[in-house]
């Protein structure tokens, strides 16, 4: 049977299914791609200034490889949690199936954590040098561990440091885009699911990374630097405004060009997918994923942008749009990963989800992932200064 | 003509039988003319003396083996690289049941709410609606029309449904681990010992066929009883349909009932053609509302 005839075929009835009644995949994989799409924008802000040089990020260049090494650890938890058989999940390094999408998540996730934990390690070096002439203990041991007992800072070692940097943010680039790219692919490649099965997905899955990562650097670097008491670069915040503008832009029309063309197409995918945002989706698409979560900020986005504000007022506002920014990025994933079963595959019916607390998979175990990158943040901020000593004011 | 028995026809006119009823009660009078006591008793201990026998004989182990149901499994030797089978739905002979939903929950212990096979209720009204229902997969048997529909029929069917076994299964090629795997001689199975559970071949299953097992927490689905087909038998839903309306053969087999309907007339169908999987299962008399 055609598309037409099944996006037809599915009024008059509302026939689910009998197993497609269970949302397989829930909430821990609604914070996968949210996890790593934190890790890629915020390795974006590192990439800017390390390799293309745009000096005004500096103030958040180096928090951001640690607020990506931090994700980045946890961002095989939610998966793990998922598994109904976690006690076998290496069998997808050891017995990968080559034309699984899935199979090359295990080498591409260990790629990008090599990359960014050498990242990390050179960049931090003279600091880490520097550390360890005044600690004693267990943390000169750890210095002396992350500086492969190195102590040279002499203009040789740190020309050769600052080489080797700029190579590995060029690797890192692609290797981030793959990383969040492939994400998005995991779901693109779905051929049975019709709001899945987009070559958009992947492009739509990075740019959103993009908005989430950068938003997330930009909100944690206002609160924690207000918290502390410390100045907050004005120029680091617009140059990430602006970034955060753009890529926003491409991300945000991404998103309506899908629904919107097929909109327009009218093809059996619209008809089914027409009743999954305009019933069970209806509140969290249109209102929050798109009125709240992508209209407002687009409006707040264009007064920093356009107007010329108090740097108080600039400043409140970036952290108002980044918050909001990082619950729509939240917003969208669950839209596509859970939004995309609430459909059954019958095409005649839809399916209800509704979030339990106490489960592996639960909101209770929600919080405790997203809680753990921040846990796994402060730890490494004990030893990886945030800031360098001339912004330590 | 003779009359037989007393009359109840208290007129002089005699009952008449046919000719052949006059026969048949000629020869029970011989026999029973001759059928003295002895003879009676003889009869009766050589039948005690046979049945017991059975009892004394060693029974060998495949005393009881079923009868073989598809040629050339069971005592040729089995080309793995050599085979094609194939599996045929009538949906015009399909009574809705439940037999087979039956059979399979007892073939493999289904958990209840998982399906391996399921059995769907079409009706179709003059609106060209389409209304279609699944109460507990079917396995119950449709022993009540829908009550809640008020318009016109126009049609009603059932549509079983089951592994599609694609030629190009999106399982297969989505499993991470490779537990989802295709043998040989044209079977999806699953390995459970390396299955992760990750669901990605459910959402990649256009036929929603796959489950979570609660109990072994692996994937599991319809393999058109493999373990059967294997020892020369029909798969169970196909063993216990009593319409035929699921059938199951070789196609190297000329004689097979799905060659002869796959090489004859009439119309077959997959589900969901575009897709691209290419199943193995086809429909016979499946309205184009069957998705």
């Amino acid at each position: 049977m055609d598309a037409a005839a099944m996006g037809a075929a599915m009024f008059g009835s509302n026939y689910v299914f009998p197993n497609d009644l269970h949302v397989h995949w829930s909430m821990m994989i609604v914070l996968y791609p949210y996890i790593t799409g934190l890790v890629d924008g915020a390795f974006i802000i590192a990439a800017l200034y390390y390799l293309f040089k745009v000096e005004s990020l500096k103030p958040v260049a180096r928090f951001s490889l640690l607020f990506a090494l931090a994700f980045l650890c946890c961002a095989t938890l939610p998966l793990l949690l998922h598994l109904t058989r976690p006690e076998r999940n290496l069998n997808m390094l050891i017995t990968p199936s080559p034309s699984s999408a899935m199979a090359g998540f295990g080498y591409i996730y260990a790629i990008s954590m090599a990359l960014v934990i050498f990242l990390v390690l050179f960049v931090y070096r003279p600091d880490l040098v520097r550390l360890r002439a005044q600690s004693s203990g267990k943390m000169k041991l750890i210095y002396r561990a992350l500086t492969f007992d190195s102590k040279d800072l002499s203009p040789r070692a740190l020309e050769i440091d600052r080489k080797i940097i700029k190579v590995l943010v060029g690797f890192g680039i692609p290797v981030a885009a793959v990383l969040h790219g492939y994400v998005g692919f995991i779901f693109g490649g779905v051929k049975a699911n019709p709001t899945w099965s987009t070559p958009l997905m992947p492009v739509i899955f990075l740019f959103s990374a993009c908005v989430s990562g950068i938003s997330a650097i930009v909100l944690a670097y206002i609160v924690i630097r207000k918290f502390k008491g410390r100045t907050i670069d004005a120029a680091c915040i617009k140059t990430s405004i602006n970034t955060l503008t753009g890529f926003f832009i491409l991300a945000f029309t991404f998103e309506m060009l899908e629904v919107f063309s097929h909109s327009y197409l009218k093809t059996g995918y619209h008809h089914m997918v027409e009743g999954l945002l305009n019933g069970p989706l209806a509140s969290s698409f249109w209102l929050w994923q798109v009125k709240i979560g992508s209209l407002i900020p687009l409006f707040l986005l264009a007064v920093l942008t356009l107007i010329r504000l108090k740097d108080s007022w600039y400043t409140f506002i970036a952290a108002v749009v980044s918050a909001i920014l990082l619950l729509q990025v939240f917003i969208m994933r669950w839209n596509v990963v859970i939004g995309g079963q609430l459909m059954s595959k019958s095409a005649r019916g839809y399916v209800e989800f509704h979030p339990v607390w106490f489960d592996k998979e639960g909101i209770i175990a929600v919080i405790a992932v997203m809680i753990i990158p921040f846990v796994i943040l402060y730890l490494l901020g004990k030893i990886f200064p945030f800031w360098s000593r001339e912004e330590m004011v | 003509m003779k009359p037989i028995g007393p009359s109840h026809n208290s007129s002089s006119e005699p009952v008449h039988l046919p000719d052949q009823a006059e026969q048949l009660n000629q020869m029970i009078d011989q026999m029973g003319n001759k059928m003295d006591r002895r003879t009676f008793i003889q009869k009766v201990m050589n039948g005690t003396i046979a049945g017991s026998l059975l009892l004394v004989f060693p029974l060998t182990a495949d005393t009881f083996v079923p009868e073989e149901e598809i040629p050339g499994v069971r005592n040729e030797p089995y080309d793995i690289f050599d085979q094609h089978f194939a599996f045929v739905v009538d949906i015009t002979r399909c009574i809705g049941c439940g037999a087979c939903c039956v059979a399979d929950k007892r073939e493999y212990n289904v958990p209840d709410g998982n399906y391996r096979t399921w059995v769907e209720r079409y009706v179709k009204d003059l609106d060209d609606n389409i209304h279609v229902d699944s109460p507990n997969g079917g396995l119950d048997g449709y022993q009540t029309p829908r009550k809640d529909l008020d318009d016109r029929t126009r049609d009603t069917f059932f549509v079983p449904k089951l592994c599609n076994m694609c030629k190009e299964a999106p399982c297969v090629q989505v499993c991470p681990v490779g537990a989802t795997f295709k043998t040989p001689d044209g079977f999806v199975l699953v390995d459970s010992t390396r299955c992760v559970g990750c669901a990605y071949c459910i959402q990649a299953c256009p036929y929603s066929v796959r489950f979570i097992n609660p109990r072994t927490r692996v994937v599991e689905k319809c393999t058109w009883c493999y373990h059967r087909v294997r020892k020369g038998l029909l798969p169970a839903c196909v063993e216990v349909c009593p319409t035929g309306a699921r059938k199951f053969g070789s196609l190297k087999d000329e004689t097979s009932e799905v060659y002869k309907i796959l090489r004859g007339e009439g119309v077959l169908t997959v589900l969901r053609r575009e897709m691209g999987t290419w199943p193995g299962l086809y429909y016979k008399g499946a309205r184009m509302e069957v998705i």
